[in-house]
């Protein structure tokens, strides 16, 4: 979230859309629930009418698979009628900057496509710079390249016939939602979009975000409150986990992974340091290595010393050009390359897009550590349906492990809080917590390693690592310390110091910072997710914000791109709304986006968008695998056989997978039915909490999958009756709702259906509760971030 | 009239269901077992029973051409003038009680198997009691009393993140009904509030309450007492007045 979920009660307008927010995050119906008592006006978009949809002022149906269409046809029509916010996109966004001649964009492709490879050369979306190497700006957005210009023409595409007709969104509902959520493009009204995985689970899932991006820097909405984008993730602490590395591709804190070709430190560090030859930009992310030594620093202490680049040679690089993402290991895993693996808190034989190859996978390892707190069907793979045991090599081990209420430490919330929280209860007796379980297994390793060698045991042996688990050390490392005597900024700072904040962090070694976003979250104040202080001002109570409680990366900053909501005067577009304020000397409110003062002061001060190279928010993002703007592309799977936006079927840079167990099929008469998966408020993830939870179970109780009353007829299925839903990578059993809340769309002019389940449920327990709805997923992934496309597959149903 | 009221909104429910569950955990209710198989609906357990004293139903209808979703938490309305006491008094003295303080109508569970449990039921206007065929024994909601007793919100309010659900002084909830009712009304002319005057459950509804569920008002026939009837008739300002 750039901004957090009090302030959803700030909106004039909520988008839900790509998320099922009343049922899969019920808190957050608090404060949507507050801003439509205030006057707001909420819309939903999804294929099924939810419990969502049942309290929208506006409910939309939509196919799975075509939300840059539809959002599409947003752009168009705010650029159409002019309702963008015209000093916000001309002097905050990348709209006025002028892109060079070899841009173009024909029949679904952008300039720089190489069929072979089935890769962009992105030096073709590159700007036009000026003779100091900044890009030239045309801010009269007239300029025939200007970025404005180009997106207008682009766009123009998405008329509102041809967005109904692939969407299967009637034309007068969609009329009415660009109507009401364009109104926001002026100073005094903010929209805000709460999405989920109904927008990234697919192969064009980062460009659906993108389009609304680009929407909402049209409208003026990044920065102010009740505005901003937000990502409602999927567990509690899915933002904590992102932000400290769970993913392959990044360290922590958003660093890069290096590359095998970054020989050295001086390689890694100039290649993801960007250099901006513009002062007006503040380019914060030419503070790059400080962020990076100081992490090598908290990885090996007082191993990692200038002269050994830091221990930079120690940390493991990835080969150039290749991916580690899930659909990748699990490819691998299935070719039978990989050994051994730690399923650790996650159950990829429910979870993961494609279950059979998943499962079948899991059968080529020689071992498998499976930590959980109750069994589940990736420990129990082996003796799964259509599995013999006796045919298995794998060995199986379980660590069963404290839960989230039995363990002191912190999470961070979609808003990008962190919270401490204390241990509720004691594990039962032999439990341990993860942390501990790293620990004492790393522990283990390095005894080993002592003792018996091996072929390259420095980055273990160097490791800075603790004897024992301890959740505070483990923070105040992450935050950082100073690691000798030193001046900072003319500061005197001791060793042994807590960093105040990353804007003291040296790449000099004199620091250390597991994660420099975190620098700030423990200091030597104390620990600062912990505070529950509910002070604030005056200005800070009308957006309901609450600066001491709790602690939010980055700074304390708790709404991202803030420096937007105000004019170049410093004042707020909206002052009833303010999130920041320019007193003349100083700013008041949230923590601004640094400290330089407004836009009026000239060369003193910064452009907005300061995580940006050139300090613009990007309409244009010419850094994304598939294109600068997003275009529409169906699904893998999809019901049409022709893409009736362009001759490029599927996004074409998508990687696909091509092992036996990779199939699929579009247009296919065997499987006429668009599918979506998604989740309940009563279970969570693959079920492997809640399905032992009895009230939980006993409110749902099984596998169903939803249906028009229209389907229900055609295939001569009662509501209720048990169903055979297959696809062609599997085929499970579930239970019939039959209902009017789906309702078959009419796509291209024929009829659509729609067909949708819930991926909760498992064969270990409830024993009559059925399988997992990943059986039918595909294992194809979104080209930037590999995420699958689960929302959008084929299926046929019929009854059983 | 004073005492302790509910006050439900169905504007705001949800059907996140967090009252239900928090109401069996309370209680520390067990589970019954559920199927869709026959039924394919999300609510569930299908209806009220021995073991759950707080149910959402959830029903669909299409109204102008558009679906909607009504969510209704379902419970004991703690009547003013409870029909099941009545009918309770007639057996056993003591089955059934108002609680002085809060007007809570609680049950005891053994007393009570000397009552009938068809007529108990019949009695009321709500359908709410339900008995455990193997022990005849009957249950409800009664109010968390051990929470209210102890300065306590009722656990289904403590959970409800939407403000869906509230108690309070009846007072105070009959006037955040009217409030609310005032305001809803602007957007949904057809909004309700149900049988205000004679429980301590007080709905709050966008459309007809039948849409919602076929006991949420009080069927015509059962509901009020002879005693109530005979009151209303003789003394209608005065009866008014000791609700208020």
């Amino acid at each position: 979230m750039t901004n957090h979920w009090i302030d959803i009660k700030n909106s004039d307008v909520i988008l839900i859309m790509g998320s099922n927010a009343a049922e899969n995050h019920p808190i957050s119906f608090k404060w949507v629930t507050r801003a439509k008592e205030n006057g707001a006006t909420l819309i939903h978009v999804d294929p099924r009418f939810t419990r969502t949809s049942a309290k929208a002022d506006i409910y939309a149906p939509i196919r799975s698979g075509t939300d840059i269409a539809f959002l599409g046809g947003l752009i168009n029509y705010i650029i159409h009628n002019k309702k963008y916010f015209k000093e916000y996109v001309a002097e905050y966004t990348n709209a006025s900057f002028i892109v060079n001649k070899k841009f173009g964009f024909k029949d679904g492709l952008f300039a720089g496509y190489n069929p072979k490879t089935r890769s962009y050369d992105k030096s073709y979306w590159a700007f036009e710079l000026d003779r100091h190497g900044v890009p030239k700006r045309d801010k009269s957005l007239k300029h025939r390249r200007c970025v404005f210009q180009l997106l207008k023409k682009h766009f123009s595409r998405y008329t509102l016939d041809k967005v109904s007709k692939v969407t299967g969104t009637p034309k007068n509902l969609l009329k009415k939602i660009y109507e009401v959520y364009a109104s926001t493009g002026t100073k005094d009204r903010s929209g805000t979009i709460m999405y989920a995985m109904g927008w990234t689970q697919h192969t064009v899932g980062v460009q659906n975000i993108r389009a609304m991006c680009i929407i909402q820097l049209l409208l003026g909405n990044i920065g102010v409150s009740g505005g901003g984008v937000n990502a409602l993730r999927g567990e509690s602490n899915v933002q904590g986990s992102t932000d400290h590395c769970i993913l392959f591709h990044i360290w922590p804190g958003y660093l890069k992974t290096p590359r095998a070709s970054l020989k050295t430190l001086v390689d890694y560090n100039k290649k993801y340091t960007p250099v901006c030859p513009d002062p007006m930009s503040a380019n914060w992310w030419q503070n790059y290595p400080k962020y990076s030594v100081s992490f090598l620093k908290a990885m090996f202490g007082e191993n990692a010393t200038k002269e050994n680049d830091f221990g930079y040679k120690w940390m493991p690089k990835l080969d150039d050009g290749k991916s580690y993402a899930w659909l990748v290991l699990f490819d691998e895993m299935y070719k039978g390359n990989i050994k051994g693996f730690f399923a650790w808190g996650q159950n990829p034989a429910c979870s993961g897009a494609n279950a059979n190859k998943n499962r079948q996978a899991l059968a080529k390892l020689d071992w498998l550590v499976n930590v959980n707190i109750f069994e589940n069907e990736t420990g129990s793979f082996w003796k799964g349906p259509g599995m013999d045991p006796k045919k298995i090599k794998t060995e199986v081990f379980f660590l069963p492990c404290a839960v989230s209420a039995e363990k002191e430490g912190s999470i961070t919330n979609s808003g990008r809080w962190m919270q401490w929280r204390y241990q509720a209860a004691k594990p039962p007796c032999g439990v341990k917590g993860d942390g501990e379980i790293m620990v004492e297994l790393m522990n283990k390793i390095r005894e080993l390693y002592r003792k018996e060698g091996g072929v390259f045991p420095e980055p273990i042996l160097n490791l800075n690592w603790p004897k024992k688990y301890d959740p505070h050390q483990v923070a105040k490392l992450i935050n950082g310390y100073f690691t000798r005597d030193v001046v900072v900024k003319g500061k005197h700072f001791k060793k042994g110091e807590q960093v105040p904040s990353f804007a003291y962090l040296q790449d000099d070694g004199s620091t250390c910072s597991g994660n420099w976003l975190y620098c700030g979250s423990y200091t030597e104040k104390g620990n600062m997710a912990a505070r529950r202080d509910k002070t604030q001002t005056e200005m800070q109570k009308r957006i309901g914000l609450f600066p001491n409680w709790a602690w939010c990366w980055p700074v304390n900053r708790r709404i991202l791109y803030n420096r937007a909501s105000v004019d170049r005067n410093g004042q707020p577009w909206n002052p009833k709304k303010a999130v920041i304020r320019w007193t003349g000397r100083g700013w008041e409110g949230d923590v601004p986006d640094g400290g330089w003062p407004p836009l009026s002061y000239g060369k003193k001060s910064r452009y907005p968008f300061i995580m940006r190279k050139w300090g613009f928010g990007q309409i244009f993002g010419p850094g994304r695998a598939d294109g600068p703007f997003p275009e529409h592309y169906e699904p893998l799977e999809s019901p049409l056989k022709k893409n009736p936006f362009n001759s490029q079927r599927i996004n074409p840079v998508v990687k696909l997978f091509h092992t036996n167990a990779d199939r699929w099929k579009t247009a296919d008469p065997r499987y006429p039915i668009a599918a979506t998966t998604y989740r309940v408020t009563e279970h969570w993830q693959t079920g492997v909490l809640t399905r032992w939870q009895p009230w939980l179970v006993e409110a749902e109780p099984q596998l169903f999958v939803e249906m028009s009353e229209e389907l229900a007829k055609l295939k001569g299925i009662k509501n209720g009756d048990r169903v055979v839903v297959e696809s062609p990578r599997g085929k499970l059993i579930a239970v019939a709702i039959v209902t009017k809340r789906l309702k078959p769309l009419k796509i291209e002019g024929r009829v659509v259906h729609e067909v949708g389940l819930p991926w909760h449920f498992g064969w270990v327990v409830p024993k009559d509760g059925g399988d997992s709805a990943n059986l039918l997923t595909p294992s194809v992934g979104d080209p930037n971030t590999l995420i699958p496309e689960t929302k959008a597959f084929m299926v046929n149903v019929y009854k059983l | 009239m004073g005492g302790k009221s509910f006050f439900i909104d169905t504007s705001r429910c949800t059907a996140c269901r967090g009252c239900q569950i928090a109401c069996k955990e309370w209680h520390g209710l067990p589970a019954t077992k559920t199927t869709q198989v026959g039924w394919g609906n999300h609510q569930n357990p299908k209806d009220l029973n021995f073991y759950t004293y707080k149910l959402v139903r959830f029903s669909e209808h299409e109204r102008n051409g558009k679906v909607v979703w009504y969510f209704f938490p379902d419970q004991c309305r703690h009547c003013l003038e409870p029909p099941c006491k009545d009918v309770a008094d007639g057996y056993v003295k003591g089955a059934i009680v108002k609680d002085p303080e809060t007007g809570a109508v609680i049950y005891n569970l053994e007393k009570l198997k000397k009552v009938p449990f068809d007529e108990l039921l019949d009695a009321c206007p709500y359908h709410i009691p339900r008995q455990d065929p193997k022990t005849g024994m009957v249950a409800k909601c009664d109010m968390c009393i051990d929470r209210v007793k102890a300065g306590l919100l009722p656990m289904c309010v403590k959970t409800c993140p939407t403000g869906a659900m509230n108690f309070g002084d009846r007072e105070e909830m009959l006037a955040l009904a009217k409030k609310r009712l005032a305001e809803v009304k602007k957007k949904f002319p057809n909004a309700q509030l149900l049988d205000a005057d004679s429980v301590r459950v007080i709905y709050l509804v966008l459309d007809d309450p039948k849409l919602y569920h076929e006991y949420a008002v009080a069927s015509k026939d059962v509901g009020i007492t002879r005693k109530v009837a005979l009151k209303k008739l003789f003394d209608p300002m005065g009866w008014l007045q000791s609700l208020v």
